[in-house]
Protein backbone atom coordinates (compact mmCIF):
# COMPACT_ATOMS: atom_id res chain seq x y z
CA UNK A 1 0.00 0.00 0.00
CA UNK A 2 1.36 3.42 -1.04
CA UNK A 3 2.11 6.44 1.84
CA UNK A 4 0.14 9.70 1.17
CA UNK A 5 3.74 11.25 0.48
CA UNK A 6 3.54 8.59 -2.72
CA UNK A 7 0.23 9.02 -3.51
CA UNK A 8 0.82 12.76 -3.19
CA UNK A 9 4.12 12.11 -5.52
CA UNK A 10 1.94 9.93 -8.28
CA UNK A 11 -0.64 12.80 -8.33
CA UNK A 12 1.26 15.10 -9.11
CA UNK A 13 3.37 13.10 -11.67
CA UNK A 14 -0.21 12.60 -13.42
CA UNK A 15 -0.92 16.31 -13.22
CA UNK A 16 2.51 17.46 -15.25
CA UNK A 17 2.07 14.55 -18.05
CA UNK A 18 -1.49 14.52 -18.07
CA UNK A 19 -3.26 17.81 -17.68
CA UNK A 20 -1.30 21.06 -17.48
CA UNK A 21 0.02 20.34 -21.05
CA UNK A 22 -4.21 19.77 -22.22
CA UNK A 23 -6.01 22.17 -19.52
CA UNK A 24 -6.03 24.89 -22.25
CA UNK A 25 -6.89 21.89 -25.52
CA UNK A 26 -9.75 20.51 -22.98
CA UNK A 27 -11.13 24.01 -22.43
CA UNK A 28 -11.17 24.74 -26.08
CA UNK A 29 -12.84 21.61 -26.55
CA UNK A 30 -15.33 21.53 -24.06
CA UNK A 31 -14.56 18.79 -22.70
CA UNK A 32 -12.34 15.93 -20.90
CA UNK A 33 -11.22 12.77 -23.05
CA UNK A 34 -12.83 9.84 -21.18
CA UNK A 35 -9.16 8.18 -21.61
CA UNK A 36 -7.79 10.72 -19.42
CA UNK A 37 -10.49 10.00 -16.99
CA UNK A 38 -10.10 6.59 -17.29
CA UNK A 39 -5.99 6.80 -16.86
CA UNK A 40 -6.82 8.97 -13.53
CA UNK A 41 -9.49 6.52 -11.91
CA UNK A 42 -6.59 3.61 -12.61
CA UNK A 43 -4.41 5.61 -10.20
CA UNK A 44 -7.31 5.14 -7.35
CA UNK A 45 -7.66 9.48 -8.27
CA UNK A 46 -11.60 9.18 -8.13
CA UNK A 47 -11.82 7.97 -4.36
CA UNK A 48 -8.55 9.29 -3.04
CA UNK A 49 -10.19 9.71 0.19
CA UNK A 50 -12.35 6.53 0.27
CA UNK A 51 -11.38 3.57 2.10
CA UNK A 52 -9.45 1.00 1.31
CA UNK A 53 -12.36 -1.71 1.46
CA UNK A 54 -14.12 0.21 -1.43
CA UNK A 55 -10.99 1.06 -3.55
CA UNK A 56 -10.39 3.69 -2.44
CA UNK A 57 -6.44 5.60 -1.42
CA UNK A 58 -7.76 5.98 2.25
CA UNK A 59 -6.41 9.96 1.99
CA UNK A 60 -7.52 11.67 5.59
CA UNK A 61 -9.00 15.36 5.14
CA UNK A 62 -5.67 16.89 5.43
CA UNK A 63 -4.20 14.81 2.49
CA UNK A 64 -6.64 15.07 0.24
CA UNK A 65 -7.13 19.05 0.67
CA UNK A 66 -3.16 18.54 -0.98
CA UNK A 67 -4.01 15.94 -3.06
CA UNK A 68 -7.07 18.27 -4.54
CA UNK A 69 -4.29 21.06 -5.13
CA UNK A 70 -2.06 19.29 -7.20
CA UNK A 71 -4.68 18.06 -9.35
CA UNK A 72 -6.31 21.64 -9.43
CA UNK A 73 -3.49 23.83 -10.18
CA UNK A 74 -2.60 22.09 -13.62
CA UNK A 75 -6.61 21.16 -15.07
CA UNK A 76 -9.10 22.71 -12.92
CA UNK A 77 -11.93 21.10 -14.42
CA UNK A 78 -10.52 17.56 -13.56
CA UNK A 79 -10.48 19.15 -9.90
CA UNK A 80 -14.06 19.97 -10.46
CA UNK A 81 -14.36 16.64 -11.48
CA UNK A 82 -12.98 15.13 -8.20
CA UNK A 83 -15.18 17.54 -6.76
CA UNK A 84 -18.20 16.43 -7.56
CA UNK A 85 -17.53 12.82 -7.53
CA UNK A 86 -15.90 11.77 -4.83
CA UNK A 87 -16.19 14.79 -2.38
CA UNK A 88 -20.02 15.65 -2.84
CA UNK A 89 -21.63 12.17 -4.11
CA UNK A 90 -18.63 9.60 -2.83
CA UNK A 91 -18.56 11.23 0.18
CA UNK A 92 -22.28 11.59 1.25
CA UNK A 93 -22.66 7.67 0.00
CA UNK A 94 -19.98 6.69 2.45
CA UNK A 95 -21.46 8.90 5.52
CA UNK A 96 -25.30 8.02 4.64
CA UNK A 97 -25.31 5.17 2.70
CA UNK A 98 -26.40 1.74 3.89
CA UNK A 99 -23.74 -1.23 3.47
CA UNK A 100 -25.49 -2.24 0.53
CA UNK A 101 -25.31 1.05 -1.13
CA UNK A 102 -21.79 1.48 -0.37
CA UNK A 103 -20.74 -2.24 -2.00
CA UNK A 104 -22.93 -1.69 -4.44
CA UNK A 105 -21.65 1.92 -5.89
CA UNK A 106 -18.22 2.87 -4.49
CA UNK A 107 -16.17 -0.17 -6.00
CA UNK A 108 -17.55 1.03 -8.86
CA UNK A 109 -16.94 5.20 -8.61
CA UNK A 110 -13.75 4.01 -7.41
CA UNK A 111 -12.29 2.59 -10.84
CA UNK A 112 -14.24 4.73 -12.80
CA UNK A 113 -16.68 2.77 -14.68
CA UNK A 114 -18.96 4.92 -13.08
CA UNK A 115 -19.15 8.53 -12.45
CA UNK A 116 -21.46 10.48 -10.27
CA UNK A 117 -22.46 13.91 -10.35
CA UNK A 118 -24.72 16.03 -7.63
CA UNK A 119 -27.75 17.38 -8.69
CA UNK A 120 -29.41 20.02 -6.93
CA UNK A 121 -29.24 23.33 -8.16
CA UNK A 122 -32.63 24.16 -10.48
CA UNK A 123 -32.94 26.72 -13.19
CA UNK A 124 -34.72 28.75 -10.11
CA UNK A 125 -32.69 26.77 -7.21
CA UNK A 126 -29.61 27.79 -5.98
CA UNK A 127 -27.67 26.34 -3.42
CA UNK A 128 -30.90 26.32 -1.00
CA UNK A 129 -32.47 22.86 -1.04
CA UNK A 130 -35.53 23.89 1.09
CA UNK A 131 -36.49 25.43 -2.19
CA UNK A 132 -36.14 22.82 -5.00
CA UNK A 133 -38.98 22.59 -7.47
CA UNK A 134 -37.94 18.47 -8.54
CA UNK A 135 -40.69 16.63 -6.46
CA UNK A 136 -41.24 13.18 -5.49
CA UNK A 137 -44.25 10.59 -5.14
CA UNK A 138 -44.33 7.53 -3.47
CA UNK A 139 -45.55 4.85 -4.84
CA UNK A 140 -45.76 1.34 -4.94
CA UNK A 141 -43.28 0.82 -7.42
CA UNK A 142 -40.84 3.01 -6.16
CA UNK A 143 -40.82 6.93 -6.16
CA UNK A 144 -41.81 8.67 -8.99
CA UNK A 145 -39.71 12.36 -9.87
CA UNK A 146 -40.02 15.12 -11.73
CA UNK A 147 -37.96 17.92 -12.39
CA UNK A 148 -35.65 19.93 -14.01
CA UNK A 149 -32.24 20.28 -12.90
CA UNK A 150 -29.14 23.09 -14.02
CA UNK A 151 -25.50 23.85 -13.49
CA UNK A 152 -24.64 20.07 -12.90
CA UNK A 153 -21.34 19.22 -13.40
CA UNK A 154 -20.31 16.49 -15.30
CA UNK A 155 -24.06 15.57 -15.79
CA UNK A 156 -23.43 15.18 -19.37
CA UNK A 157 -21.60 11.98 -19.10
CA UNK A 158 -21.91 10.93 -15.54
CA UNK A 159 -23.37 7.61 -15.06
CA UNK A 160 -25.31 8.16 -11.58
CA UNK A 161 -26.92 11.29 -10.47
CA UNK A 162 -27.45 12.44 -6.81
CA UNK A 163 -30.82 13.61 -7.34
CA UNK A 164 -32.34 16.55 -3.97
CA UNK A 165 -36.14 16.80 -4.63
CA UNK A 166 -38.69 17.91 -2.55
CA UNK A 167 -42.07 15.53 -1.67
CA UNK A 168 -45.01 16.99 -3.67
CA UNK A 169 -47.44 17.32 -0.79
CA UNK A 170 -45.26 17.82 2.23
CA UNK A 171 -42.75 19.74 1.08
CA UNK A 172 -39.81 17.34 2.85
CA UNK A 173 -36.71 17.10 0.94
CA UNK A 174 -35.05 13.71 0.45
CA UNK A 175 -32.12 12.51 -1.58
CA UNK A 176 -32.45 9.87 -4.32
CA UNK A 177 -29.81 7.69 -6.57
CA UNK A 178 -30.81 7.89 -10.05
CA UNK A 179 -28.90 5.90 -12.60
CA UNK A 180 -28.65 7.99 -16.25
CA UNK A 181 -30.17 4.58 -17.35
CA UNK A 182 -33.26 5.15 -15.50
CA UNK A 183 -36.31 5.60 -18.29
CA UNK A 184 -37.12 9.19 -18.21
CA UNK A 185 -33.81 10.75 -17.46
CA UNK A 186 -32.22 12.85 -20.15
CA UNK A 187 -29.18 15.40 -20.44
CA UNK A 188 -28.77 18.54 -22.35
CA UNK A 189 -25.60 20.14 -22.48
CA UNK A 190 -24.58 23.41 -21.40
CA UNK A 191 -22.32 25.71 -23.79
CA UNK A 192 -21.81 29.54 -23.73
CA UNK A 193 -19.95 29.29 -20.39
CA UNK A 194 -17.71 32.04 -19.02
CA UNK A 195 -15.10 28.94 -17.49
CA UNK A 196 -15.72 25.25 -16.30
CA UNK A 197 -15.99 24.73 -20.25
CA UNK A 198 -14.90 21.05 -20.18
CA UNK A 199 -16.63 20.38 -16.98
CA UNK A 200 -19.57 18.92 -18.73
CA UNK A 201 -21.97 21.07 -17.38
CA UNK A 202 -25.65 20.24 -18.26
CA UNK A 203 -29.11 19.96 -17.24
CA UNK A 204 -31.19 17.06 -16.65
CA UNK A 205 -34.51 16.51 -17.33
CA UNK A 206 -36.36 13.83 -15.31
CA UNK A 207 -39.91 12.95 -16.74
CA UNK A 208 -41.87 10.13 -14.84
CA UNK A 209 -38.51 9.03 -13.58
CA UNK A 210 -39.28 5.38 -11.36
CA UNK A 211 -36.56 5.40 -8.40
CA UNK A 212 -36.46 2.29 -6.16
CA UNK A 213 -37.08 2.41 -2.59
CA UNK A 214 -33.44 1.00 -2.05
CA UNK A 215 -31.92 4.04 -3.95
CA UNK A 216 -33.08 6.34 -1.40
CA UNK A 217 -29.84 7.89 0.53
CA UNK A 218 -30.21 8.34 4.10
CA UNK A 219 -33.98 8.67 5.80
CA UNK A 220 -37.04 9.79 3.72
CA UNK A 221 -37.07 13.97 4.66
CA UNK A 222 -33.50 14.01 5.90
CA UNK A 223 -32.21 15.48 2.78
CA UNK A 224 -32.01 19.05 3.66
CA UNK A 225 -30.76 18.95 7.29
CA UNK A 226 -28.28 16.10 6.87
CA UNK A 227 -27.47 15.18 3.40
CA UNK A 228 -27.32 18.61 1.15
CA UNK A 229 -25.82 20.58 4.24
CA UNK A 230 -22.96 17.40 4.69
CA UNK A 231 -22.82 16.89 0.97
CA UNK A 232 -22.19 20.78 0.46
CA UNK A 233 -19.58 20.83 3.32
CA UNK A 234 -17.36 18.46 1.49
CA UNK A 235 -17.46 20.29 -1.56
CA UNK A 236 -16.89 23.46 0.20
CA UNK A 237 -13.52 21.98 1.70
CA UNK A 238 -12.85 20.81 -1.86
CA UNK A 239 -13.25 24.10 -3.31
CA UNK A 240 -11.51 25.97 -0.62
CA UNK A 241 -8.41 23.83 -1.93
CA UNK A 242 -9.16 24.86 -5.47
CA UNK A 243 -8.30 27.90 -4.50
CA UNK A 244 -5.12 27.22 -3.32
CA UNK A 245 -4.69 25.61 -6.29
CA UNK A 246 -5.70 28.27 -8.68
CA UNK A 247 -4.32 31.14 -6.57
CA UNK A 248 -0.38 29.05 -6.48
CA UNK A 249 -0.58 28.39 -10.80
CA UNK A 250 -1.56 32.39 -11.39
CA UNK A 251 1.97 33.16 -8.82
CA UNK A 252 3.70 30.22 -10.28
CA UNK A 253 2.87 32.07 -14.00
CA UNK A 254 3.41 35.53 -12.73
CA UNK A 255 6.71 34.83 -10.87
CA UNK A 256 7.96 32.94 -14.22
CA UNK A 257 6.45 35.36 -17.00
CA UNK A 258 8.41 38.42 -14.59
CA UNK A 259 11.78 36.63 -14.65
CA UNK A 260 11.75 36.66 -18.25
CA UNK A 261 9.80 39.66 -19.87
CA UNK A 262 11.75 42.36 -20.45
CA UNK A 263 10.18 46.68 -20.73
CA UNK A 264 11.97 49.72 -20.55
CA UNK A 265 15.24 47.40 -20.43
CA UNK A 266 15.38 45.33 -17.35
CA UNK A 267 13.40 42.31 -16.40
CA UNK A 268 9.70 43.42 -15.06
CA UNK A 269 10.34 41.51 -11.84
CA UNK A 270 12.77 44.07 -11.14
CA UNK A 271 10.38 46.53 -11.06
CA UNK A 272 9.01 47.61 -7.43
CA UNK A 273 5.68 47.39 -8.60
CA UNK A 274 5.28 44.22 -9.99
CA UNK A 275 7.45 43.34 -7.09
CA UNK A 276 4.63 44.44 -4.57
CA UNK A 277 2.03 42.31 -6.75
CA UNK A 278 3.94 39.01 -6.26
CA UNK A 279 4.50 39.63 -2.53
CA UNK A 280 0.95 40.61 -1.48
CA UNK A 281 0.00 37.16 -3.70
CA UNK A 282 2.68 35.12 -1.76
CA UNK A 283 1.26 36.61 1.73
CA UNK A 284 -2.30 35.77 0.69
CA UNK A 285 -1.61 32.43 -0.73
CA UNK A 286 0.12 31.10 2.73
CA UNK A 287 -2.62 32.24 4.95
CA UNK A 288 -5.28 30.53 2.63
CA UNK A 289 -3.13 27.35 2.53
CA UNK A 290 -2.72 27.66 6.15
CA UNK A 291 -6.47 28.41 7.11
CA UNK A 292 -7.29 24.82 4.48
CA UNK A 293 -4.60 22.95 6.57
CA UNK A 294 -6.26 24.17 9.86
CA UNK A 295 -10.13 23.45 8.30
CA UNK A 296 -8.49 20.06 7.42
CA UNK A 297 -7.03 18.96 10.97
CA UNK A 298 -10.43 20.06 11.98
CA UNK A 299 -12.72 17.77 9.52
CA UNK A 300 -9.80 15.06 10.40
CA UNK A 301 -11.36 15.11 14.31
CA UNK A 302 -14.34 15.46 13.38
CA UNK A 303 -14.57 18.97 15.06
CA UNK A 304 -18.36 20.25 15.04
CA UNK A 305 -16.33 23.48 14.04
CA UNK A 306 -15.12 22.13 10.84
CA UNK A 307 -18.75 23.18 9.15
CA UNK A 308 -18.60 26.91 10.12
CA UNK A 309 -14.23 26.84 9.34
CA UNK A 310 -14.95 25.09 5.65
CA UNK A 311 -17.38 27.71 4.78
CA UNK A 312 -14.63 30.79 6.14
CA UNK A 313 -11.97 29.03 3.94
CA UNK A 314 -14.36 28.55 1.10
CA UNK A 315 -15.06 32.65 0.93
CA UNK A 316 -11.46 33.62 1.90
CA UNK A 317 -9.25 30.97 -0.42
CA UNK A 318 -12.12 31.59 -3.57
CA UNK A 319 -11.78 35.76 -3.10
CA UNK A 320 -8.41 35.25 -2.88
CA UNK A 321 -7.92 33.39 -5.89
CA UNK A 322 -9.75 35.75 -7.95
CA UNK A 323 -7.53 38.48 -6.81
CA UNK A 324 -4.09 36.41 -7.15
CA UNK A 325 -5.60 35.57 -11.02
CA UNK A 326 -6.63 39.13 -11.21
CA UNK A 327 -3.12 40.54 -10.63
CA UNK A 328 -1.34 37.85 -12.81
CA UNK A 329 -3.47 39.31 -15.58
CA UNK A 330 -1.97 42.62 -14.68
CA UNK A 331 1.40 41.54 -14.49
CA UNK A 332 0.96 39.69 -17.90
CA UNK A 333 -0.39 42.45 -19.37
CA UNK A 334 -2.05 42.55 -23.03
CA UNK A 335 -0.48 39.00 -22.90
CA UNK A 336 -2.78 37.89 -20.40
CA UNK A 337 -5.70 39.34 -22.25
CA UNK A 338 -5.20 36.06 -24.92
CA UNK A 339 -5.99 32.25 -24.16
CA UNK A 340 -2.31 31.93 -25.51
CA UNK A 341 -1.27 32.45 -21.80
CA UNK A 342 -2.92 30.38 -18.96
CA UNK A 343 -3.56 33.00 -16.28
CA UNK A 344 -6.52 34.07 -18.87
CA UNK A 345 -8.39 30.64 -18.31
CA UNK A 346 -7.25 30.85 -14.41
CA UNK A 347 -8.74 34.38 -14.20
CA UNK A 348 -12.02 32.99 -15.68
CA UNK A 349 -11.87 30.32 -13.72
CA UNK A 350 -11.22 31.87 -10.29
CA UNK A 351 -14.13 33.16 -10.43
CA UNK A 352 -16.13 29.97 -10.78
CA UNK A 353 -15.02 29.52 -6.78
CA UNK A 354 -17.28 32.32 -5.46
CA UNK A 355 -20.11 30.83 -6.96
CA UNK A 356 -20.65 27.19 -6.59
CA UNK A 357 -21.62 25.46 -3.64
CA UNK A 358 -23.18 28.63 -2.00
CA UNK A 359 -22.20 32.01 -3.15
CA UNK A 360 -20.07 34.21 -0.68
CA UNK A 361 -22.80 36.15 0.01
CA UNK A 362 -24.99 32.65 0.84
CA UNK A 363 -22.22 31.87 3.17
CA UNK A 364 -21.38 35.15 5.06
CA UNK A 365 -24.63 35.87 6.83
CA UNK A 366 -23.80 31.79 8.78
CA UNK A 367 -20.64 33.48 8.98
CA UNK A 368 -22.02 36.47 10.48
CA UNK A 369 -23.81 34.34 13.26
CA UNK A 370 -20.45 33.55 14.30
CA UNK A 371 -19.10 36.36 14.85
CA UNK A 372 -22.14 37.90 16.76
CA UNK A 373 -21.91 34.86 19.18
CA UNK A 374 -18.13 34.71 19.42
CA UNK A 375 -16.21 37.60 19.07
CA UNK A 376 -18.47 40.15 21.63
CA UNK A 377 -17.88 41.44 24.49
CA UNK A 378 -19.41 39.23 27.57
CA UNK A 379 -21.54 41.11 29.62
CA UNK A 380 -21.83 44.11 27.09
CA UNK A 381 -25.17 43.47 25.87
CA UNK A 382 -27.60 46.15 25.81
CA UNK B 1 -21.33 17.13 38.02
CA UNK B 2 -22.33 18.20 34.72
CA UNK B 3 -25.40 16.22 33.98
CA UNK B 4 -25.88 15.33 29.62
CA UNK B 5 -29.08 17.83 29.71
CA UNK B 6 -26.71 20.89 31.37
CA UNK B 7 -23.61 19.63 28.76
CA UNK B 8 -26.34 19.89 25.33
CA UNK B 9 -27.73 22.94 27.01
CA UNK B 10 -24.39 24.42 26.86
CA UNK B 11 -23.48 23.66 23.22
CA UNK B 12 -27.01 24.94 22.17
CA UNK B 13 -26.68 28.16 23.95
CA UNK B 14 -22.92 28.56 22.31
CA UNK B 15 -24.74 27.83 18.79
CA UNK B 16 -27.94 30.14 19.22
CA UNK B 17 -28.20 32.90 16.56
CA UNK B 18 -30.23 35.38 18.53
CA UNK B 19 -28.41 38.01 20.13
CA UNK B 20 -31.05 39.94 22.10
CA UNK B 21 -30.31 38.32 24.97
CA UNK B 22 -33.84 37.17 25.78
CA UNK B 23 -33.26 33.64 24.16
CA UNK B 24 -34.71 31.41 26.76
CA UNK B 25 -35.37 27.83 26.61
CA UNK B 26 -36.75 25.20 28.76
CA UNK B 27 -35.51 21.86 28.38
CA UNK B 28 -38.56 20.46 26.33
CA UNK B 29 -38.41 23.86 23.83
CA UNK B 30 -38.21 22.81 19.80
CA UNK B 31 -35.21 25.20 18.78
CA UNK B 32 -35.75 24.25 15.64
CA UNK B 33 -39.28 26.27 15.90
CA UNK B 34 -38.04 28.89 18.03
CA UNK B 35 -35.55 29.80 15.23
CA UNK B 36 -32.78 29.70 17.90
CA UNK B 37 -30.35 27.95 15.30
CA UNK B 38 -29.24 28.40 11.68
CA UNK B 39 -30.02 25.43 8.92
CA UNK B 40 -25.93 23.91 9.61
CA UNK B 41 -26.74 23.43 13.37
CA UNK B 42 -28.38 19.77 12.62
CA UNK B 43 -24.95 18.53 11.47
CA UNK B 44 -23.08 20.40 14.30
CA UNK B 45 -25.23 18.85 16.62
CA UNK B 46 -25.02 15.64 15.18
CA UNK B 47 -21.08 16.00 15.17
CA UNK B 48 -20.94 17.16 18.46
CA UNK B 49 -22.91 14.35 20.13
CA UNK B 50 -20.86 11.64 18.35
CA UNK B 51 -17.48 13.16 18.99
CA UNK B 52 -18.55 14.15 22.88
CA UNK B 53 -20.36 10.77 23.61
CA UNK B 54 -18.14 7.96 21.21
CA UNK B 55 -20.84 7.19 19.13
CA UNK B 56 -22.60 6.78 16.12
CA UNK B 57 -26.34 8.02 15.30
CA UNK B 58 -28.16 5.45 12.72
CA UNK B 59 -29.76 6.97 9.44
CA UNK B 60 -32.87 5.73 11.26
CA UNK B 61 -32.50 8.32 14.37
CA UNK B 62 -32.07 11.02 12.27
CA UNK B 63 -34.93 12.28 12.74
CA UNK B 64 -35.26 15.73 13.17
CA UNK B 65 -37.33 16.07 15.90
CA UNK B 66 -35.04 13.51 18.09
CA UNK B 67 -32.12 16.45 17.76
CA UNK B 68 -35.33 19.70 18.76
CA UNK B 69 -35.47 19.78 22.54
CA UNK B 70 -32.87 19.61 25.11
CA UNK B 71 -34.48 15.93 26.48
CA UNK B 72 -34.96 14.68 22.87
CA UNK B 73 -31.48 14.42 22.39
CA UNK B 74 -30.26 13.26 25.58
CA UNK B 75 -33.05 10.68 25.36
CA UNK B 76 -31.20 9.71 21.70
CA UNK B 77 -28.27 9.45 23.93
CA UNK B 78 -28.84 7.24 26.53
CA UNK B 79 -31.05 5.06 23.69
CA UNK B 80 -27.79 4.45 21.76
CA UNK B 81 -25.61 4.16 24.39
CA UNK B 82 -28.16 1.67 26.15
CA UNK B 83 -28.05 -0.34 22.46
CA UNK B 84 -24.60 0.07 22.02
CA UNK B 85 -23.06 -1.38 25.42
CA UNK B 86 -25.96 -3.98 25.51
Amino acid sequence: MRTAQEILQAAQAFAEEELRPQAGAFEAEEEIPREVIRRLAQQGFLAASFPVQYGGLALDPVEYGLFTEEIGKACNSMRELITVHTSLVGESLLRWGTPAQKEHWLPKMARGELLAAFALTEPDVGSDARGVRTTYVKTEEGFLLQGRKKWISFADIADLFLVIASDAQTGEVTAFLVERSQTGVSTTKMSGLLASKASHLAEIDLHDVVVPHENVLGRIGGGFSYIVNSALDHGRYSIAWAGVAIAQESLNAMATYARTRRQGGKLICEYDAVQALLADAHVQLQAARALCLSVGRLRKDKHHEAMIQTSIAKVFTSKMAMKVATDAVQVFGGNGFSNQYPVERLFREAKVLEIIEGTSQVLQPVIAQQVLRTCHHRGAEA
Amino acid sequence: MTTMEEQIRSFIKSNLVVFAGDAVFTDDDNIFELGYVNSLFAMQMLSYIENEFALTVDNDDLVISNFATVTNIATLIRKIQGSQSA
